[in-house]
């Protein structure tokens, strides 16, 4: 077990690595400067900046300054504001984004695999088609529609939850439901698929000859071998949930780091670039790591060392 | 064993989701408290604003930015500051300055006010600032931007630092007679020269206290000097979402600050801040985007005023033949419907452009008249007719029967929809043309404006200073911010004597100016503007004397009080 973490983790600092150098030169490619004003400055001004902040080295040399100071553990600081160190911004920023994506992530699969497990267990009665349809809503109608109407109607109409923005546990409910919606509805399906498959298998005929009760059968014989293909779809959604939803985020005034993201590329701020690169494909890499470890909790089948010996 | 782990995992499933339908019971309480207080509020001074973006700068001498200038403006001040009629009135200087004959120096008296920490505000803080926004090592976007051509010896220490030569940061024209006197020289007469003076860029910084802060200066509200009418509080820096101003009581016309606190949230959502300003979450909106505008038509909630912002068509000379070709380009600039375009496209409130310098921005110091009297919005206005007819003489000009441009533009919903629009319109109406749409990032258009890699190009143009000046510099032979190759001799002349012979006679200045506007617009059709902006947002009807500005910062809360 520990030879094959310590190689899994050579293979992540790798991706790593390789995933930095691409971004640093793709990023370079983009055309035009850091600079908000650039259209307002003059060609003095502007090369007196350029040669200020370096950009005018060679990119080879700038990418081994980059990754030199990476390895210090230094980002960068950003052009976009004033003194404020990129590791400084993901600290601030991740935290809303990472809670309010967790939330999601929690809800919704809860609520999934309770609505999965109610719809195979009850095939093709109504409360499977109310099932499917809730589920078909979630996917397919984008969170942002959700988010709107949620502020409108449950916040405005109703006055049950504030407008907006970030100050505490009530302000959490409408975002986290908005955005629950798509992770609620893959974990349903999955469910529900895998539930039906599970429950006609041979073991299941056994529990129930000898005697099970209904819970015990869905809960503890067939939703864990149901719940496999979900923790492989939910892993990299955690990922892209936990790094910030740009429009959740926009719509009610969450300062996070999808914006974040999507901001600094738009304004060529190198260095947010990177860190935030960085950042998700850090936890991309890691989460599918923690995906295979937890195949082996759930599945003693898939002992992942085993295979090796 | 693994059975209790799947069921800790289910249970805790359970606490969170028992937490969340609890959390929804506060907030319905939490509510509930926020509209009782609202009902205190009524008599309290203090009110709730939005905003779209955080605050990025606060280092006087670097931003560049509206939020940072509004902070600064409520936080801080320099010699002077506008009202809300946008009238030049009395900052950190004590009265009017005492201008030399030839309108080059002048000499300003401070008042006693105080920095936030008790020290004084003395002349010295004004050249220090200065100095540190020229200073090449400061790397400052706006300083150059503002100083260059203006305050003597600016260009020379910004052009010596490129060429990589020394300079010397005393050469700059601005001087401490002593602690109380402050002498600035300029290159030349600068008319608009005190309304400068209410600019950020401008405003004075203590010395000591930037040097001991270092690299921290102006990065949360404690590593910040006030001198204004508030003082920022509970700014975490430029991540925070929530900050706001508490009345400074050292200011030194307290007396007629009423407001006690302004806070402020970032909300970019145009519909939300509709939303939360329906609840009473907040006072005041941040500016609305079209697609919300129309709901509040009629509601006197809702505030609007011109912007003096312009969208154009800047026609590009270098690559193309066509639009080297006047009559190419007269015809490009009356065959579009800008009525059309305006009500149909934007919807917002925004107006039909036919000049270069906007509607309600300047006024003449003499005769208070607009300066838009002169020349009005008929300069090349849309008219089908004579669109056609030039575009035939230049097409016969040319000896060509079609013509391809490229139409560079940035990649927002607007700049989409008015590209198609735009499109439209010169394809129908000039038989031959042809438009290729571009639409791409912000940053890579001004990059390609800057390279002049682009033929037509949908561009906005806001003023930095109260003057024609701030628009008329643009086309300048040669001129930092052309980019498109325009020039003409008269343009040229006219503009140069507006600056200097016919400096300071108000009334020839505004005709020389006019005059120049006449013929980049109906001689050369070197542009095709297209609209001016309005501005959109809802305030609540309690709130009185809600200023407004037209340049730098956006809002004074100076002024400001709840009924």
């Amino acid at each position: 077990m520990a030879k094959y973490l310590t190689q899994r983790i050579i293979y992540m600092v790798v991706t790593l690595f390789l995933i930095a150098s691409f971004t640093f030169f793709l990023m370079k490619i983009i055309p035009g400067t850091p600079f908000s004003n650039a259209d307002k400055l003059s060609e003095t001004q502007l090369s007196i900046m350029i040669d200020k902040y370096g950009l005018d080295d060679p990119v080879p040399v700038q990418y081994a300054n980059y990754m030199m100071n990476l390895l210090k553990g230094d980002l960068g600081v950003s052009f976009q504001f004033n003194n404020v160190g990129v590791t400084d911004i993901i600290i601030k920023s991740l935290g809303p984004s990472a809670t309010l994506g967790a939330l999601a992530i929690l809800f919704g699969t809860f609520f999934g695999i309770i609505l999965g497990v109610v719809a195979a267990l009850k095939q093709n009665t109504w409360v499977d088609y109310t099932s499917t349809f809730i589920a078909v809503l979630g996917k397919s109608i984008p969170s942002f529609v959700f988010a709107g109407l949620l502020q409108y109607y449950v916040a405005v109409k109703l006055g049950w939850f504030p407008v907006a923005f970030w100050r505490g546990p009530e302000y959490m409910v409408l975002p986290t439901i908005a955005l629950a919606m798509f992770p609620l509805a893959t974990a349903s399906r999955f469910v529900r698929t895998e539930m039906i498959e599970v429950m006609e298998s041979d073991y299941i005929t056994l529990a129930k000859a000898k005697g099970a009760s209904w819970f015990e059968i869905a809960f503890k014989h067939a939703l864990r071998n149901a719940l496999i293909p979900v923790i492989t779809v939910l892993g990299p959604l955690v990922v892209s949930l936990m790094t910030g939803s740009l429009v959740i985020e926009k719509i009610f005034g969450i300062p996070g780091i999808g914006e974040q993201f999507v901001k600094s590329i738009q304004v060529n701020d190198y260095p947010v670039i990177m860190g935030t690169t960085l950042l998700f494909a850090g936890l991309f890499v890691a989460v599918i790591l923690i995906v295979d470890l937890l195949y082996g909790v759930i599945d003693p089948r898939i002992r992942l060392a085993g295979g090796k010996k | 064993m693994k059975k209790s782990k799947f069921f800790l995992l289910l249970s805790l499933m359970l606490a969170i989701s028992t937490f969340l339908a609890a959390c929804g019971g506060g907030g319905d309480n939490a509510g509930k408290d926020d509209k009782e207080k609202g009902a205190d509020k009524t008599a309290a001074q203090e009110i709730k604003m939005l905003e779209a973006q955080a605050i990025p700068n606060m280092d006087s001498v670097k931003s560049t930015d509206t939020i940072s200038f509004t902070t600064l403006n409520n936080v801080n001040e320099g010699l002077y500051r506008l009202d809300g009629n946008q009238e030049v009135v009395e900052g950190m200087a004590e009265g009017e300055p005492e201008v030399s004959e030839d309108g080059t120096v002048y000499t300003f008296k401070l008042r006693d006010a105080k920095w936030s920490n008790g020290e004084p505000v003395t002349a010295h803080d004004f050249v220090y600032a200065w100095q540190r926004a020229i200073d090449p090592e400061t790397a400052s976007e706006y300083g150059p931007y503002m100083m260059d051509g203006k305050i003597k010896g600016a260009a020379e220490i910004t052009a010596a630092a490129a060429q990589k030569k020394e300079y010397d940061l005393n050469t700059l024209g601005v001087k401490a007679l002593d602690d109380k006197t402050l002498e600035v020289t300029l290159e030349r007469p600068v008319p608009y020269f005190k309304s400068l003076m209410a600019f950020p860029t401008f405003y004075p910084q203590n010395q000591k206290f930037v040097e001991e802060q270092g690299e921290n200066f102006g990065v949360n509200s404690d590593s910040i000097l006030y001198n204004g009418p508030f003082v920022l509080a509970d700014w975490d820096g430029s991540t925070d979402s929530e900050w706001s101003y508490v009345k400074n009581t050292e200011y030194w016309d307290a007396d007629t600050v009423k407001l006690e606190k302004v806070t402020w949230n970032v909300l970019k959502d145009s519909q939300a801040a509709a939303n939360a300003f329906e609840t009473g979450e907040v006072d005041i909106t941040s500016k609305l985007s079209s697609d919300v505008v129309p709901q509040y038509e009629g509601d006197p909630r809702l505030v609007k005023w011109l912007e003096p912002t312009i969208f154009w068509l800047k026609m590009n000379q270098k690559n193309s033949d066509a639009l080297k070709n006047v009559n190419i380009r007269k015809a490009i600039a009356q065959a579009i419907n800008k009525e059309d375009f305006v009500n149909s496209v934007l919807n917002n409130g925004s107006i039909v452009a036919n000049y270069a310098v906007p509607n309600e921005f300047v006024k003449n110091d003499e005769t208070g008249e607009d300066f838009r009297t002169i020349n009005g919005n008929e300069l090349l206005p849309y008219n089908v007719d004579e669109a056609k007819k030039a575009w035939e003489a230049g097409l016969a000009e040319l000896g060509t029967d079609s013509v391809e441009l490229r139409y560079l533009t940035d990649d927002t919903e607007t700049a989409k929809k008015s590209a198609e629009y735009v499109k439209n319109q010169l394809e129908t109406n000039l038989p031959g043309m042809k438009i290729n749409v571009e639409s791409v990032p912000f940053s890579v258009r001004i990059d390609r404006q800057n390279k002049q890699d682009y033929d037509l190009q949908m561009a906005g143009w806001g003023p930095d200073y109260l003057d024609p000046m701030t628009f008329q510099a643009l086309w300048l032979t040669g001129g930092g911010n052309n980019k498109m190759d325009y020039s003409n001799e008269k343009y040229d002349q006219l503009i140069e004597e507006a600056q200097t012979t016919l400096a300071q006679k108000p009334v020839e200045r505004y005709e020389a100016l006019a005059e120049a506007e006449r013929i980049l617009l109906e001689e050369d059709a070197a542009i095709a503007p297209l609209y001016q902006r309005s501005s959109n947002l809802l305030v609540n009807e309690k709130v009185e004397n809600f200023t407004y500005h037209l340049v730098g910062p956006e809002y004074s809360f100076k002024w400001t009080s709840v009924k």
